[in-house]
């Protein structure tokens, strides 16, 4: 049995550091996860883009456990005393008291500054990630701080006028003053995919059609789910298979043939057959799409796929 | 007696076999990966499935044998497969669900039939999903299996008693849903506050007692 850290179950009741002025989109707390519990139907949750959730960390010197708030865009929040964050993933725009700040870099604000968070152009990315230096101040549940949208646990997503506290001056020291990343790749991305436990609910045609057809993102995705449209042919067979276990990265292909890609909040159960495992070092890719841009789904070579 | 081992990308594997072996295989299978030292391993148990997380599995012939001949072992029986052995929760019901008239007249027998049959049935926890401690009940009476609703509801309360598709369940919270709702328990099953944070883990029996208002 996972034993919860007792210490990590409350707030630790800190004075108020950081007050939320504009909630902005699908914001939410997350660290890495909550591993362990799906067999009683708790999926992991955790950073849709890990990397960069623990990239914001290391940059405020926070141990990469540490809760940061995710975000689509619109987040603002003021510093009610003097304390570093970074903001990392989708390139939005960041200003501090309205000036242009770096991403992927400490910023350090002064009491009674405020951050505030556009929303990221097309091709920059989804999610972005804010760690505050010492850590969001915010009851874990289940041994973590990630907020499952779709099981209802852990930190309800934060609130305009919410104030939070901030966990005690970490031992890390602020390693660097910027990390150097590559830009996201333009264009078309590629995701390789492994065949799933049910790929022989599709006919060859399909197969191929799911492998070489650029698919777009659809409008309706979110922590849960990413839905593909693209070229979708209805597919034969019985839609109800006998629900059966999902992973992250699960391609499910209903019978509307237009294929769903388990997220990190999916249920951890069912019954539509998973023909597709999206490699787990490229889900975090395809997490940054937004809806409208397009992807690949690449079989891994054979090489690799022989068991 | 089989089992099958399908492919799940990098990281896991899905073995296939008789719904009624999956608590014994998952229950062997478990302690199995434990006492092999593979400590961030889960097993999900699902209808006639289990998923065997754990990373890199999917990727190392040799790691795939060896959790075939295990599995194998424990259909035979080298595992004791039922650890909870015993462990049975009573879920006190008043059943006063907004479904019950309508299962009743639509299975053409008495209300008073559907309560009978619902507690006299001996039910196993066969695994949990959906939603966080949304527990599959399996051993309902064969007489009281009804499809789910035409329509979902778009919330069905926190405690409902209902069946479906030929399992029962509790809805843990208030959720969309399309099961049929034959009555209401007062008692928690979910409390992520405590642990384990549900009490309906797989393998767990269960049998619902009327409380008469």
């Amino acid at each position: 049995m996972t034993l919860v850290d007792p210490t990590l179950r409350e707030p630790r009741g800190l004075d108020v550091a950081l007050t939320v002025l504009e909630a902005g989109w699908a914001t939410s707390s997350q660290d890495l996860g909550r591993p362990g519990w799906a067999h009683l139907g708790v999926a992991r949750a955790g950073a849709m883009d890990p990397a960069s959730a623990t990239l914001a960390n290391r940059l405020v010197g926070n141990p990469q456990t540490e809760a940061v708030f995710e975000t689509a865009g619109g987040l603002r929040l003021r510093a009610e005393r003097s304390l570093a964050i970074a903001v990392t993933g989708a390139r939005v725009p960041v200003t501090v008291d309205g000036h242009p700040a770096p991403w992927d870099a400490p910023v350090l604000m002064r009491a009674g500054a405020d951050v505030a968070l556009g929303h990221p152009p097309l091709g920059s990315g989804r999610w972005a990630y804010v760690a505050v230096r010492g850590g969001l101040d915010l009851a874990a549940e289940l041994g973590s701080r990630s907020w499952d949208s779709l099981g209802g646990l852990g930190p309800t997503p934060p609130r305009p006028g919410q104030r939070l506290g901030i966990g005690p001056e970490p031992d890390g020291a602020m390693p660097v003053d910027l990390a150097p990343l590559a830009p996201l790749p333009a264009g078309i991305l590629s995701i390789r995919v492994w065949p799933g436990p049910r790929s022989a609910a599709l006919s060859p045609d399909q197969w191929r059609r799911l492998t070489t057809a650029a698919w777009t993102v659809g409008a309706d995705s979110d922590r849960i789910g990413l839905r593909l449209d693209g070229p979708a042919t209805t597919r034969a067979g019985a839609d109800d298979l006998a629900s059966e276990g999902l992973v992250p990265g699960a391609v499910q292909v209903p019978r509307d043939g237009r294929p769903i890609v388990m997220m990190r909040d999916h249920p951890t159960t069912g019954g539509y057959p998973v023909v597709a495992v999206v490699d787990p070092e490229d889900l975090a890719s395809l997490a940054q799409r937004q809806p409208g841009e397009a992807v690949l789904l690449v079989p891994v070579s054979e090489g690799r796929r022989s068991l | 007696m089989t089992i099958r081992l399908l492919p799940y990308g990098p990281d896991a594997l899905l073995l296939e076999t008789e719904p009624e072996r999956v608590l014994a295989v998952a229950g062997a299978l478990g302690r199995w990966l434990a006492e092999s030292g593979d400590h961030a391993a889960e097993v999900v148990p699902a209808a006639r499935t289990l998923l065997v997380l754990s990373p890199g599995l999917g990727r190392s012939t040799s790691r795939r044998t060896a959790l075939q001949k295990a599995a194998a072992l424990a259909l035979q029986g080298g595992y004791d497969g039922d650890p909870l052995r015993g462990e049975v929760v009573d879920i006190p019901v008043r059943y006063d669900g907004d479904d019950l008239a309508e299962v009743a007249s639509h299975l053409g027998v008495e209300i008073a039939d559907v309560v009978a049959w619902h507690q006299q049935s001996r039910f196993v926890v066969a695994f949990c999903g959906f939603v966080p401690g949304f527990a599959y009940l399996a051993g309902l009476d064969p007489r009281l299996h009804i499809e789910r609703r035409a329509t979902p509801r778009t919330r069905v309360p926190a405690g409902s008693v209902a069946i479906a598709a030929g399992w029962a369940g509790v809805y843990p919270r208030a959720v969309p849903g399309g099961w049929h709702l034959l009555g209401h328990t007062e008692l928690r099953i979910w409390d992520p506050s405590r642990l384990p944070p549900t009490r309906l883990r797989p393998g767990v029996r269960v049998r619902f007692v009327s409380v008469v208002a």
